[in-house]
């Protein structure tokens, strides 16, 4: 196994033991090796298979996705910028979710099962407006992009808005949902949420050569034997079901999507054979702290996960953005 | 052999390319020469299939109308301008993207694949450039690592456009003199757009000569090479003498 691999997957053990001990109660590691063996304190037991571990495990799928499809779109638009946010995919994937919510809340696991997938095709479709919005001839120009994405998002915000106003049952819940609060937890939601993060997951894992030949520009790609059409229809909607999957159960959440994949090309380079997995991992990994952060610094009251990101995020990825306009790293 | 027929490209109701013909043999260098808009990149690309046209590319019977993107990438590689690389990739990971056609989806590299890599790069004499990154490279240095790239696809066909553009006078002359060799010893079929006239004459088999999307003189270089032809595609009186060492035709702005 490479060294690379091996780092991320060690710092994703680490945070994810960090998740299951830390909380309002804290449960050291020696007594989490007895819960898993089956002899431990009853209360701690519990609050670890029914709380901490399924919120943990959805954190950290969460993160993945995000870290995943945040290089996918990075390598799409062969912009450093480029992240669910941005391109305004995760609103609209918040305003499918949000209108899926409005029409049947979801108690049931089917219910759960609806919201990623509308998510999902709310997604689809901000993708492919904005595509369009942005087009030039056979071209997206980056700026164009940005602003069709900025402009899109501020659209389905406000459309999210408007429906979370109007009815007032499910206010609270999506409020806290959108900012980023990890509202759904249990078992159920790591379970209906598995099948579509599995197949986006899989499908961003095997796309890395495909980002690599894109990085080339169209005209090379093409010319090197891509189906440079075919390719990036298959990443798009790899990159937007995971998107969505994250969306629909963990809010919208910033910056992992775009300083994760950052910190892995600086560190392991531009190869995206390898960039897509470690962010993947890392993308886990950074949700993880931030969660863990989340729960303790006002405890016992509980941040949105999405403020930490973006308190930590946002200042370093500005350090970033100095660092690689002198040096390219892109 | 590359066999370009009636191939007429336009964007919108604009034509840019009127009923190209010409055919490269194998072990032929054919440069295409013109001013800027000419169409010589336009016809490159093309040729290569990235823009849509009509007439027919061909090699031998086969058109490539009806190939993918892959099976096409078999038969030609295509060397563009240096200014267009990702920074980040070294030089490795760069030239063993040319193996792209020979592969499946996931780029999973052989062996093989890493000796054919090997060797293009120390044919361009490159191979100490391997670790370094794209970003750090000289315009002459990015050239040969996109040379290699191209030898690497293991094509009889090979499209360069304007490859000495950008480069100082020592690269553009050792960039040709690499290229013709390749012609010579791999019985490549070489389509190349030049903008220096005399690095044409001096390298080139035969010489195209466009002007607003058509060819107007196609030969030897020193039958296109002559102060009428070049004095009215480029507007500009020239004198045309012998070159005194070559013998070949050297065009001179008057």
């Amino acid at each position: 196994m490479s060294r690379p691999l091996l780092l991320s997957l060690s710092v994703l053990a680490t945070t994810l033991i960090l998740s299951l001990a830390i909380g309002s109660v804290f449960i050291p590691p020696a007594e989490l090796w007895n819960i898993v063996r089956g002899v431990g304190e009853s209360t701690f037991t519990f609050i670890v298979w029914q709380i901490r571990l399924p919120r943990t495990i959805l954190i950290a799928l969460a993160g993945a996705a995000l870290g995943g499809s945040g290089a996918a779109y990075q390598g799409i638009f062969r912009n450093p910028l480029a992240d669910p946010f941005l391109i305004g995919v995760a609103s609209g994937a918040g305003l499918g979710a949000v209108i899926a919510m409005s029409i049947q809340w979801p108690y049931s696991f089917w219910g759960l099962m609806a919201i990623p997938l509308a998510s999902f095709l709310a997604a689809l479709l901000t993708v492919a407006i904005v595509y369009n919005l942005a087009r030039v001839g056979r071209t997206v120009p980056t700026t164009n992009l940005i602003l069709a994405g900025v402009a899109f998002s501020s659209f389905a915000t406000s459309l999210t808005s408007f429906l979370m106003i109007r009815s007032t049952s499910e206010v609270r819940r999506a409020l806290g949902w959108l900012l980023g609060g990890i509202s759904l937890t249990g078992w159920d939601s790591v379970l209906s949420l598995l099948p579509y993060l599995a197949f986006g997951l899989g499908g961003l894992l095997l796309s890395g050569h495909a980002l690599n030949l894109l990085q080339f520009g169209d005209d090379q790609a093409q010319q090197l034997g891509l189906n440079v059409t075919r390719a990036r229809a298959f990443v798009l909607a790899a990159a937007s079901l995971t998107t969505a999957a994250a969306v629909a159960f963990a809010g919208i959440i910033g910056f992992i999507g775009l300083v994760v994949p950052h910190i892995v090309r600086m560190w392991f380079g531009a190869d995206y054979r390898r960039v897509i997995p470690l962010s993947i991992l890392g993308g886990a990994s950074a949700l993880l702290v931030s969660d863990v952060i989340a729960r303790v610094v006002l405890a016992p009251q509980e941040l949105p996960v999405g403020i930490v990101t973006a308190m930590v995020g946002a200042p370093f990825f500005l350090w970033v953005l100095r660092r690689a306009k002198n040096q390219g790293y892109w | 052999m590359l066999r370009i027929e009636n191939l007429s490209v336009s964007y919108g109701s604009r034509e840019i390319l009127h009923e190209i013909s010409l055919s490269v043999q194998s072990g032929e260098m054919l440069a295409l020469i013109g001013p800027n808009g000419a169409g010589k990149s336009t016809l490159i690309r093309a040729a290569s299939g990235v823009i849509p046209f009509s007439g027919q590319v061909r090699t031998n019977g086969d058109t490539f109308h009806a190939l993918t993107p892959m099976q096409r990438a078999k038969y030609i590689a295509v060397v563009p301008q240096a200014i267009l690389l990702p920074p980040a990739f070294t030089v490795w990971e760069t030239v063993l993207m040319g193996r792209t056609p020979h592969l499946g989806f996931l780029g999973q590299t052989s062996r093989a694949d890493e000796e054919l890599a090997r060797r293009a790069l120390e044919r361009v004499h490159a191979d100490s450039l391997a670790e370094r990154r794209v970003g750090e490279l000289s315009g002459g240095e990015s050239q040969r690592v996109l040379l290699a790239r191209a030898l690497c696809q293991s094509t009889p066909i090979l499209l360069l456009d304007e490859p000495t553009a950008h480069l100082d006078l020592q690269y553009q002359v050792s960039l040709l003199e690499l290229v013709r060799k390749l012609v010579r010893e791999d019985n490549l079929a070489v389509l190349v757009a030049l903008h220096d006239l005399n690095l044409a004459a001096r390298y080139a088999d035969r010489v195209a000569l466009m002007v607003a999307g058509r060819i107007t003189a196609l030969g030897a270089p020193r039958d296109v090479l002559t102060p009428e032809l070049i004095s009215h595609a480029y507007c500009l009186p020239v004198d045309v003498v012998e070159h005194p060492l070559s013998g070949g035709p050297l065009v001179l702005a008057k």
